[in-house]
């Protein structure tokens, strides 16, 4: 008898990005072109771009816990108590020892050590002036637990650390849970506090691959050539994520069905990326989705609008979708909300999920000269595309040292 | 500094680490975590904030001098006087 694993389901979505703090909203700025970059005081480096988030921390935290907590844990909490809301779970009956937390991020502890150290610059360095807050405030599984507190989970509550990658490893990790039965709810996705640490944007920028541009909503442009580098955003996207036995006894909302996943590695450099991992990654997701390229109606990529990554995520794709796809449509989030970083998988899926029923493909803005080596056949330019049918969404998240995940949620068929 | 200054240069530090507690009643005599919401770490930023803005040291032995508000100015007004406040 061969093992049929049980079938994960989306119930719930909470998101704050920097053009929308609901999925609606979120959905009708990505239809309508709204991007959301701004101008942002950078702690040594100045006036830079940023995409930051406008969601009221107040709504579900006290002043105190905003406070003590970080950033990314706020940003957590709002997106876990949204989720939660939305899933229409009874959840002050259900057991809180049977929910997992699992929250992708990308780094945590860069913008809490960097306070502290500007903190007790101010006192000649005298460490007796660091906080007593910035072990709790730095250890990695602080965003994941911030939200066990929040929400009274006594359950397993952590972080996965994948660079880049790790919006979609959430939601990839908490589907095993499930299947495993570790838990019987997960709020799983992914959250970034990275427009506050100064360091990564320095590193961006010794790196030349930091985005500028006169106009901040014009800044991140993937596949334009005119493209020079990611504008780095904060946001966060966590799911409610069910057995699909559990989400129909109770009538939940489906969003969608996990169909496969696939996450890899390079093993060939620490920045650069590997097309040929890449496809790997792509193909094997779709063999564990029992799908073919074919069958994708929507590749959401990566690409973060820097010169050479561009390219290299375009040539996997095209190896995969280039021939014979003829139904699949391509488009990029980064470009309205630039690089969410660990949230950047978990948020550019929740912008393509209302696909399912509305048939619109949202586009890449910001393409006012389409780089030729980014020409691959479906991509959706500018303006949105309705398409025919939506029955399959493949998301791609790729990190620094050559972490590469895919994902591909399916439309939910009884 | 009065041992009232001192109570309020107190207060003025719990205003901002509890800032969801109404501290306009505080009684002198009771102790202040018996009033409010304090916990441990919240203890930890008075001392902190003494230092930063007062530059007075509690060691933790005296921690018990910082009970309630009365005799937090009993404790902390000659620390003040010390430093010519």
């Amino acid at each position: 008898m061969s093992y049929k694993p049980a079938r994960i389901v989306i119930t719930g979505v909470g998101l704050t990005a920097p053009n929308g703090n609901t999925l609606s909203e979120f959905r009708q700025n990505l239809l309508n072109g709204v991007a959301g970059i701004e101008k942002k005081e950078i702690r040594y480096m100045g006036e830079c771009l940023a995409g930051v988030c406008h969601y009221d921390p107040l709504k579900y935290q006290k002043k105190k816990e905003l406070r003590v907590g970080t950033r990314a844990g706020s940003i957590s909490i709002y997106c876990a108590h949204e989720a939660m809301i939305d899933s229409g779970i009874n959840f002050t009956a259900f057991p809180k020892d049977r929910v997992g937390i699992y929250v992708g991020c990308t780094e945590h502890g860069n913008v809490e050590t960097e306070n502290e150290i500007y903190a007790i610059s101010k006192f000649n360095y005298d460490t007796k002036y660091w906080s007593h807050y910035h072990n709790p405030r730095t250890v990695a599984n602080n965003p994941a637990g911030e939200v066990s507190l929040s929400m009274g989970i006594t359950g397993p509550a952590y972080t996965i650390g994948a660079a880049c990658a790790a919006g979609n490893m959430g939601l990839i990790h908490a589907a095993q849970m499930l299947r495993l039965g570790e838990v019987d709810l997960a709020i799983c996705g992914g959250i970034s506090e990275s427009i506050h640490t100064f360091g990564i944007y320095a590193g961006f920028k010794s790196q030349n691959a930091l985005a500028t541009h006169v106009d901040p909503l014009k800044a991140s442009r993937p596949f334009d050539k005119a493209r020079n580098g990611i504008v780095i955003s904060e946001g966060g996207a966590l799911y409610t994520l069910e057995r699909l036995d559990d989400a129909l006894a109770r009538g939940a909302k489906i969003y969608g069905e996990i169909g496969g996943y696939c996450v890899n590695s390079d093993a060939s450099d620490y920045v650069l990326p590997n097309p040929g991992r890449q496809a790997e990654c792509v193909r094997k997701a779709l063999v564990s989705a029992g799908l073919e390229a074919k069958d994708i109606h929507i590749v959401n990529t990566h690409a973060t609008a820097t010169p050479l990554g561009d390219i290299q995520e375009c040539e996997a794709i095209r190896a995969v979708f280039g021939e014979g796809c003829p139904d699949t449509y391509i488009n990029n989030t980064k470009s309205y909300i630039g690089h969410c970083m660990g949230a950047a998988g978990a948020l550019e899926l929740a912008g393509n999920l209302p696909s399912f029923d509305d048939l619109i493909v949202h586009p890449t803005i910001n393409v006012d000269d389409l780089d030729p080596q980014c020409a691959l056949p479906g991509l959706v330019l500018n303006h949105p595309q309705k398409v025919g049918r939506v029955d399959a969404i493949l998301n791609n998240s790729f990190g620094m040292l050559g972490i590469n995940s895919t994902l591909i949620v399916k439309r939910f068929v009884a | 500094m009065t041992k009232d200054e001192t109570k309020q240069a107190v207060l003025d530090i719990i205003a901002d680490i509890a800032p969801d507690e109404d501290i306009s009643n505080l009684k002198g005599d009771i102790r202040l975590r018996d009033q409010m919401q304090l916990d441990s770490m919240d203890f930890l930023d008075i001392v902190m904030e003494l230092r930063k803005r007062h530059n007075i040291e509690v060691p933790e032995a005296d921690y018990p001098n910082l009970a309630t508000l009365d005799s937090c100015a009993e404790y902390l007004t000659p620390k003040f006087a010390a430093l010519g406040k």
